[in-house]
């Protein structure tokens, strides 16, 4: 550690105003707060400081995102291999999809940071930190059979007209990275849809197997949509066990449930997540799912019991990575759990009553971002006027 | 001549060109730039109609400026539009029927453009027949202008192509690229002349507030 900070203050003086590296100026303070809590005090006002900043926050996330991303990458090579009908050692399952993930994850940072550092280098301001975490979900939401230029507009347009736009970091009114998802999503629905894109379908560096065209595997939700059995890559069901671990195909990182719970613990654990958020994300979906079980009796997505509903396409890694987004959800504790409640209830609502939409957590997040701040409003208002009312009864 | 261009009467056909942009500075006509520029020939259509339309009832408004009661203007200056709209879809239907069918209702609905109304308001009832007609003509070609460079995106970018003509090579297709959806749809239009304002207020000083 001490001879990292010594080496960053030996190169610091390149970067201050007419240093040689001066051009570069905003990737330096970027990299070096990232590495070290900034010793900067605030000048003026009273401010209680609290002892973690946004930078270790978005770490945290990330570390708690990492359980999910290895499976993930895990689960792509497993899918391959169990598609292409051939055994594989698991390391060679992960090295595969780690193959395959990477590039995904490199486009997205570099394109990512890419707008970020010339934005902050343009407006003279130092690098928004908030592109870490979007950075890595973006290729998460994603089906591994997503072209990378795909991803790569994608990632451009949300971060400019999502974020950017708006004033950078902690400004966006919807989550960055399903801005990117819903981009992919309108604009190019064969790759984020349909059923060719959700098992990888050609061998990397001799590793996996190339799958003959017109291979297709559906998302388990696109088969509940249909209403026919939840089949694997194999075309054999799937059982409850398979749908927890994650060994089905889906967007890369949504399928395992395991992974994400070990991502939400470590959040809530730090509390960078709020509880309530989460919770009541839960409890709107199985309200929601329950209330369709009983009313409607001949919609097939209805009858889906409601822990499967939960556990299937990207629920659960909605719940735990983007609902609760601290910039995006609600502020107020009592709109937390009318935020939550709407996200779970809403993404049931658009996987039952669309037919066309088999997943709706995505769009329901999206909907919520934007009701949120209203929700903090009248929340705010409701406790003014009961307080108002108090004061008017005491005298 | 030199009196039909004088300063005053430049300025009534330049500022609508970019300065005072119907569209962009005045954010007058969108709802009719989300609707008729996913593909660029309709747009062409649309925009040439309007300029018409917007310099006629203009000649014709600042005519009979002078005889127009106060209290009924509005109504004199819609029935004016509103015979222009019909001829207009008139000519459309019996010389270039598929794309009045590709227009629908957007031509009729050129009565509610608000760059009309404003115009006829704000200009025709107070200048004379040559300033309104250059003020008509300036405003709809400002307005023709954008819808025309929104169409052009979004024809290129969501068709691959060009007033039909296919742009984008079919090499590029077979290498996996896909026609983006979302220009197709109203939202990208909207984006789109977002960006345009964004240009153009980043250049001009003068419009940012």
């Amino acid at each position: 550690m001490k001879i990292l900070r010594n080496y960053l203050n030996k190169i610091k003086p390149n970067f201050e105003e007419g240093g040689k590296l001066h051009a570069f100026r905003s990737v330096f303070d970027g990299m070096e707060t990232f590495l070290f809590v900034p010793n900067d005090t605030a000048k003026s006002g009273v401010n209680i400081h609290d002892a973690i900043d946004s930078k270790r926050i978005m770490s945290l996330v990330v570390i708690a995102l990492v359980p999910a991303l290895l499976v993930g990458m895990y689960n792509i090579g497993y899918q391959n291999y169990m598609a292409a009908g051939i055994d594989g050692t698991w390391y060679q399952m992960f090295l595969y999809g780690l193959l395959a993930m990477l590039p995904k994850i490199v486009v997205s940072y570099l394109v990512g940071l890419g707008i970020e550092f010339v934005v902050a280098q343009f407006k003279g301001e130092e690098i928004h930190e908030g592109f870490l975490v979007s950075g890595l979900l973006i290729p998460m939401i994603v089906p591994v059979g997503c072209p990378l230029w795909i991803l790569a507009i994608a990632t451009a347009f949300s971060v400019i007209f999502a974020k950017e736009v708006f004033g950078g970091t902690g400004m966006n009114i919807v989550n960055v990275a399903l801005i990117a998802r819903a981009f992919i999503f309108f604009a190019y629905p064969s790759v984020i849809s349909g059923d060719t894109v959700w098992v990888a379908t050609d061998s990397i560096f001799g590793l996996g197997a190339d799958l003959p065209d017109g291979y297709t595997c559906a998302t388990a939700l696109q088969f509940v949509a249909n209403g026919s059995e939840i089949t694997g890559a194999t075309g054999a069901a799937l059982c409850p066990i398979d749908m927890l671990t994650g060994l089905m195909p889906g967007s890369i990182g949504e399928t395992s449930v395991i992974a994400i719970a070990l991502g939400a613990i470590l959040l809530l654990w730090t509390g960078v997540a709020s509880w309530k958020t989460m919770l009541s994300v839960f409890v709107g979906g199985i309200a929601m799912s329950l209330l369709f079980q009983y009313t409607l009796p001949e919609n097939s997505v209805a009858q889906v019991p409601f822990w499967q509903h939960l556990i299937l396409g990207g629920f659960c890694f909605g719940a735990v990575f983007m609902a609760t987004d601290p910039v995006t959800s609600a502020r107020t504790e009592t709109g937390k759990y009318i935020y939550g409640f709407g996200i779970g209830a809403m993404a049931i609502l658009i996987r039952v009553l669309n037919p066309g939409y088999p997943e709706g957590m995505m769009l329901a997040i999206l909907l919520m971002n934007v009701v949120a701040p209203f929700i903090d409003y009248c929340v705010v208002q409701s406790n003014v006027n009961a307080r108002a009312r108090r004061l008017t009864k005491k005298n | 001549m030199a009196e039909l261009f004088s300063k005053k009467n430049k300025e009534a056909l330049n500022t609508p060109l970019l300065k005072n942009n119907p569209v962009t500075v005045q954010v007058l006509g969108i709802c009719s730039a989300l609707a008729v520029t996913s593909k660029l020939e309709p747009a062409i259509v649309m925009g040439l109609s309007v300029t018409i339309i917007v310099s006629m009832a203009n000649v014709i408004i600042s005519l009979i400026r002078n005889t127009i009661p106060n209290r009924i203007r509005i109504i004199i200056q819609l029935v004016v539009v509103a015979a222009l709209v019909t001829m207009v879809s008139e000519v459309l239907k019996a010389f270039a029927y598929d794309v009045s069918v590709q227009l629908s209702v957007y031509i009729g609905l050129i009565i509610t453009n608000c760059i009309l109304m404003g115009r006829l308001e704000a200009f025709a009832m107070q200048n004379g027949p040559w300033a309104s007609f250059l003020d008509g003509i300036g405003n709809g070609v400002g307005y023709a202008a954008i819808l025309v460079i929104v169409a052009i995106v979004r024809e290129l970018f969501g068709s691959g192509a060009l007033l039909g003509i296919q742009v984008i090579p079919q090499a590029l297709y077979d290498a996996g690229y896909i026609n983006n959806g979302l220009m197709l749809m109203a939202p990208m239009a909207f984006f789109l002349i977002a960006c345009i304002i964004w240009v153009q207020r980043a250049k001009d000083k003068s419009l940012q507030e």
